[in-house]
């Protein structure tokens, strides 16, 4: 395959690259034929990214450095996979939309996410990496308040961070190694941490998350899908392929799938809710990198993907409610289920899955994460990732399709969501459902062969015990696990609270300082200055006009001293 | 559909019932059928994930309320993108007429 791949890298075109090219139509389009084209070209790109045989394409040399922007294998695949698929399922969600700039926003995005996942070379990834965040931020902003301005502003910020410690990184590897090649990153030094920093920030590893729940509950209901599925499940990828195996990161995961439950207790806001149980779920795929061994790999892998397109319901779920209501607080919802049912049993597809209830995709993913947990007799980090599960489902499973569809009437009376939100909605339930019935299809191409089945007894047994026995604690406590109408403050305090302050404070204090060193200054000048103009001041001693009579006699003087000192 | 919904609703509460009876029938099950789960001292026991999803249920809600309330929760705004007297802040542009979405 590598020969073909070889042989065909003269002719062969990039995915990645026909998307971008494809979107530059969009904006001449209108109507109903933008609508179309806007389909087929997901749906060309994913066919494209679907037929693609294992192999190294258009290998180029460019500045001494030795560029693979095609470097596709089993693991690469299963990333690009996801990825078209949710293109297409996000296309047709928001099919209604009339706005050229998040269209074309949306899909480079894909194509950046997909180049990522191809990139054979850390350049060629810091490239697309960076094209990921300058394609992703108008998801956010088209939103068009002036919350989403200011969150769209910190994400940047925040990803910059990232693109400057991955390029600081790649420095340092390449001064380093003498290499650019993207394998595992097995060396020493600032140059690991680095790279680590870079990928751990894009994967919302506390405390480098906040951005996460900070901007994506401010983004367009439709840029939200995107968003949802691309950035951190391309950083679950780099570090699949980059850091298997690091110790740090099994407790990171783990640490990540209880903070983002934590926080979602929290929450009001539903997406920033399911943005808080995007962290918890990428803790375990975060979780199953550190632990490295072939099953745990297998596991991230199947779980990220697996994850994006429950997470995809879920977040699309939500947005219906956003689209059709205008409201995204639970204190605020309430009742719908009468007025939007498709949406509502069409979310609880997600739910389950997300819950890892048996017969859905969950179940088959994240059961492969605790299980290699168990298989290395990790302890606390199987009771972690467990308590994780009971919290997934208490909140995206119960709290908030409670608050929201059912529990008291709110007094909204919306229609259903339009037909291109159900039936993206749909499609993503489908493969909910599919993948939780038939897990071989999905382990058919994931990245080691599988040898787990997450049918078994006791699998059963103690998911459902987990789960059902959660859902009686929600049901007890069901007074006081509502949402209320408050924020909750995360790290994100930091910089959008104590640095501007303590800027402010210095300054204030700094600029009082600066103020009385003036004072100071100008008071001695101005004494300085008086001095001058006492002696040299119109009408002072020095500056007077002597007569030269005066100037005469003094000479006598002096001259009459000058003998008189000559004689003596 | 959402007839088949009320009818859910309508019923909740002997529907109820019949969870809480397949929920006792599962933990029985567990502690009478051997799973050969033991790789933990305790995944062998019947009846402990019932046992620890509702401990965990539990402590989450508790815990995180009491951190809530303790250190994290705010007033809604809290981290207003207005000044005080609502105008919008430099560089904040105009809010528009309506969302797109």
């Amino acid at each position: 395959m590598t020969e073909t791949g070889a042989l065909a890298s003269g002719t062969w075109l990039h995915p990645s690259l026909l998307l971008i090219l494809g979107t530059l139509v969009i904006p001449f389009l209108r109507g109903r034929v933008q609508q179309g084209y806007r389909l087929l070209l997901s749906l060309v790109f994913l066919w494209v990214v679907w037929t693609i045989a294992p192999g190294t394409y258009g290998s180029l040399q460019f500045l001494g450095l030795d560029l693979v922007p095609g470097r596709v294998d089993t693991l690469s695949l299963v990333f690009a996979y996801v990825f078209s698929l949710i293109t297409v399922i996000g296309t047709i969600y928001s099919l209604h939309l009339k706005d050229n700039v998040q269209h074309v926003a949306a899909l480079i995005y894909a194509a950046a996410a997909v180049g990522v996942v191809f990139a054979g070379d850390l350049v060629t990834l810091y490239v697309f990496w960076e094209l990921m965040m300058l394609a992703s931020v108008w998801l956010i902003w088209r939103r068009r308040t002036p919350q989403s301005y200011a969150a769209g502003m910190r994400y940047l910020l925040v990803h910059t961070a990232s693109g400057v410690m991955l390029l600081g990184g790649i420095a340092l590897f390449y001064t380093q190694t003498g290499s650019i090649a993207f394998e595992q990153i097995d060396i020493t030094g600032p140059a690991f941490y680095l790279i680590l920093i870079g990928f751990m920030i894009n994967a919302a590893v506390p405390p480098l998350h906040a951005w996460l729940s900070d901007a994506y509950p401010e983004a367009t209901v439709t840029g939200a899908i995107f968003l949802s599925a691309l950035t951190t499940k391309t950083a679950v990828y780099v570090l699949i392929r980059g850091f298997p195996g690091t110790e740090l990161l099994v407790w990171m995961g783990a640490v990540m799938a209880l903070w983002g439950v934590v926080y979602a207790v929290l929450a009001n806001d539903i997406r920033r809710l399911l943005a808080y149980h995007i962290i918890s779920q990428v803790g375990y795929m975060v979780a199953g990198v550190g632990m490295g061994t072939a099953i745990a790999l297998n596991g991230s892998a199947s779980h990220a993907f697996t994850h994006i397109l429950y997470k995809a319901l879920l977040f699309m779920g939500a947005g219906a409610v956003i689209h059709m209501t205008g409201k995204s607080k639970l204190t605020e919802l309430g009742g719908l289920y009468r007025y939007m049912p498709y949406t509502f049993l069409l979310y609880m597809i997600g739910a389950f899955s997300i819950s890892a209830f048996p017969l859905f995709s969950g179940f088959v993913s994240k059961t492969m994460v605790v299980e290699a947990a168990a298989v290395d007799y990790r302890m606390w980090i199987w009771l972690m990732l467990s308590m994780a599960s009971a919290g997934t489902f208490l909140h995206t499973g119960l709290k908030l399709p409670y608050f929201t569809f059912l529990g008291r009437d709110s007094g909204l009376r919306p229609q259903e969501a339009p037909w291109n939100m159900l039936l993206a909605m749909g499609i993503a339930a489908f493969f909910c459902v599919f993948i939780g019935v038939y897990p071989a299809w999905l382990y058919g191409f994931l990245p080691a062969p599988v040898d787990y089945n997450a049918y078994t007894l006791d699998h059963l047994f103690w998911e459902l015990q987990l789960l059902l026995f959660t859902g009686l604690g929600f049901f007890l406590l069901l007074k006081h696990v509502g949402g209320e109408p408050k924020i909750s403050i995360d790290t994100d305090w930091l910089y959008r609270r104590a640095l501007p302050a303590t800027a402010r404070w210095v300054g204030d204090r700094g600029g009082a300082a600066w103020q009385g060193l003036l004072t100071l200054s100008r008071r001695s000048i101005a004494a300085f200055v008086t001095g001058l103009a006492r002696h040299h001041g119109p009408g002072s001693v020095l500056a007077r006009t002597w007569p030269t009579g005066s100037m005469v006699l003094w000479v006598a003087i002096i001259l009459a001293g000058s003998l008189l000192i000559y004689y003596v | 559909m959402s007839r088949f919904l009320e009818y859910l609703v309508k019923n909740a509460r002997p529907l109820t019932w019949v969870m809480l009876a397949l929920m006792a029938l599962l933990v029985i099950a567990d502690v009478f059928i051997p799973t050969g789960y033991g790789r933990f001292p305790f995944d062998s026991i019947g009846g402990f994930g019932a046992l620890y999803g509702f401990v965990s249920c539990v402590l989450i809600i508790v815990v995180s309320k009491l951190l809530g309330y303790a250190f994290l929760y705010r007033s809604e705004d809290y981290y207003d993108d207005a000044l005080p007297d609502g105008r919008p802040r430099a560089g904040a542009p105009e809010p528009p007429e309506k969302r797109d979405d």
